[in-house]
């Protein structure tokens, strides 16, 4: 099986911080792949960066599509990554609000990445909204509600719906569950696993909490100063961490 | 014969050189917005300073003005414009929609059907059909260069999930030749079907945010819509109290102080002639 997504020597510096430096990464299809460090550590730069938001200053990411064909990421134009986001790709903020219209209805939001791509029936454009929606626990006779009236982790959950009913292969995630309370963390990372399992979608995940990079994550890689230290199966790294950083980490959260 | 001190048209050549110079790319890349460098003119924004540009750029000696207001002639907008620039040019003008060679309007077309030859020239108040949905106007041209137009849809799907149709009666958006978003400027969504394929020339010259588009003639304009909420052209379900006609775009207007109303054409032109021919085959 070749690789959705391949990365090598990427390197970025802001000023004198090594934001990334030599980093190289494969992700296959239907695999999560968490990326765990302390902050600043360079997570969100290195999936900026995989995603074609930022560009490194030295080396390439290669996305292949779906008929085997490769492209190198940064040198694709804007309107065919554009695209790519909107279909084979998607990408969920930590921030819901990043990632959805806030003025724009829960089924409007999901709808959008349909009618980016030419959907044009409006019937099947609710339809399908109502389904995510269920597919997310959202009640369906909350279509037409903003999302401001949800909560925290229904937004999210609002956020996931819209990048996903496209199917995507690939998902990016930067720490979905951040900003929301332990018990809604809980119930948001069980949805995730059970509906990247069920559309065998690979993930790459950003987070620093290592409990749920062992729930989700197939492969782990640790990232310290913009090097990754470390990388191999989840269990493997946390229950036999071979770096002193990994060592650390892991201590630090049997620990707390 | 044109007022003294005036150059024909009243802006100056140079400045028609450079309107016109913005009408050839706007023609050339129809619907596209093309910026222009405005000069001022002796009327505030909102009196179509826009459409006045674009007119005195175009205008000849051996054209015949027309100038219309929500569908009327003889409105104070339209009057004023009309008597500059019978001033600054000394054309002849004309209400009637069959006899002009350039049309200026502000919110209407003619009911009469345009031909070749003919120009219709638009007041327009705001050119950017995205400006309500993305206020950041770098993101509103990447849009446009990129033919990224799903949020106008998104816009589409909330009102008809909230009032089971799409609750806009002007400035309904349209396609042009299948590639760009245009705001047809704040006509009645009944006129968006006579821009589709329209044999005569249409330009549109916003003043305040010193744009100029176009689409030239037999150029495809189609309104946005759904294939299970199809575009409809609505128009109130009346007779013309004055002409009879059930084609054209009527006003309801206000006859006395007990809350007496009727419907009546907009174009004023169009329902004169109707009258008047009526009486004849009477
Ligand atoms: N736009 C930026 N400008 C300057 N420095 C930045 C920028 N983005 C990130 N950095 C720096 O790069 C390093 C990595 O940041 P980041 O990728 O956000 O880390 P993480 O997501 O692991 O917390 C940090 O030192 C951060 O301060
Ligand atoms: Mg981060
Ligand atoms: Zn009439």
């Amino acid at each position: 099986m070749s690789a959705l997504l391949e990365a090598s020597g990427l390197a970025l510096r802001f000023g004198a911080v090594p934001a990334l430096d030599g980093v190289a990464l494969e992700i296959f299809p239907g695999e999560v792949v968490a990326i765990v460090g302390e902050s600043g550590s360079g997570k969100t730069t290195l999936l900026r960066v995989l995603s074609g938001m930022m560009r490194p200053e030295a080396g390439e990411v290669r996305y292949r599509d779906p008929e085997g064909g490769l492209h190198v990421v940064h040198e694709m134009g804007e309107a065919e990554l554009r695209r790519l986001h909107r279909t084979d790709w998607g990408f969920v903020h930590q921030n819901p609000r990043d990632g959805l219209r806030m003025r724009v209805s829960a089924g409007g939001n999901i709808g959008e990445r349909l009618m980016a791509v030419g959907a044009r029936h409006y019937g099947n454009i609710r339809a399908e909204a109502a389904e995510w929606l269920r597919r997310v626990e959202i009640d369906p006779a909350r279509i037409d509600d903003m999302p401001a009236l949800f909560s925290g982790g229904m937004q999210q959950r609002l956020q996931i719906a819209r990048t996903l009913v496209t199917r995507p292969r690939l998902v990016f995630m930067d720490e979905p569950t951040g900003g929301l309370d332990v018990s809604v963390q809980a119930k948001l990372l069980d949805m995730i696993r059970a509906l990247v399992a069920d559309l065998g979608l690979a993930v790459v995940i950003v987070t620093h909490d290592i409990a749920a990079a062992r729930l989700l994550a197939h492969r782990l890689l640790v990232m310290r100063r913009g090097q990754v230290v470390e990388q191999g199966l989840t269990d493997r790294v946390l229950d036999d961490p071979q770096h002193e950083y990994t060592q650390l980490l892991v201590a630090s959260v049997l620990a707390a | 014969m044109t007022a003294l001190g005036y150059n024909f048209g009243y802006l100056d050549e140079n400045t028609k050189r450079m309107i016109r110079r913005a009408l050839l790319k706007a023609v050339a890349v129809p619907g596209h917005q093309v910026p222009f460098g405005a000069r001022e003119m002796p009327l505030p924004y909102g009196w179509g300073t826009g459409g006045i540009a674009v007119t005195a750029s175009v205008i000849g000696a051996g054209d015949r003005l027309k100038v219309i207001d929500q569908g009327a002639d003889d409105t104070t907008n339209a009057v004023s414009i009309r008597h500059f620039f019978a001033k600054v040019t000394g054309v002849g003008t004309t209400e009637r929609t069959g006899e002009a060679t350039i049309i200026q309007t502000r919110h209407r077309i003619p009911e009469t059907r345009l031909r070749e030859g003919q120009i219709l020239v638009y007041q327009v108040p705001m050119p950017e059909p995205l400006f309500r949905l993305e206020p950041r106007v770098a993101e509103t041209k990447r849009m446009h260069a990129l033919a990224d137009y799903g949020l106008m849809h998104v816009k589409l799907y909330e009102d008809i999930a909230r009032h089971g149709h799409v609750a806009i009666s002007y400035n309904y958006p349209v396609l042009v030749g299948g590639r760009y978003l245009m705001s047809p400027s704040p006509i009645p969504a009944f006129d968006n079907p006579k821009m589709d394929r329209m044999p005569a020339l249409q330009l549109f010259g916003a003043g305040r945010e010193k744009r100029i588009y176009a689409v030239p003639p037999y150029t495809s304009v189609t309104s946005l819509d759904f294939e299970d909420h199809p575009f409809q052209p609505v128009r109130a379900d009346a007779p013309c109290a004055l002409c009879g006609s059930r084609e054209s775009y009527l006003d309801e207007v206000v006859v006395d102080d007990k809350g007496g109303r009727m419907f009546v054409c907009s174009d004023t032109d169009y329902c004169a002639t109707r009258q008047t021919q009526r009486e004849a085959a009477e």
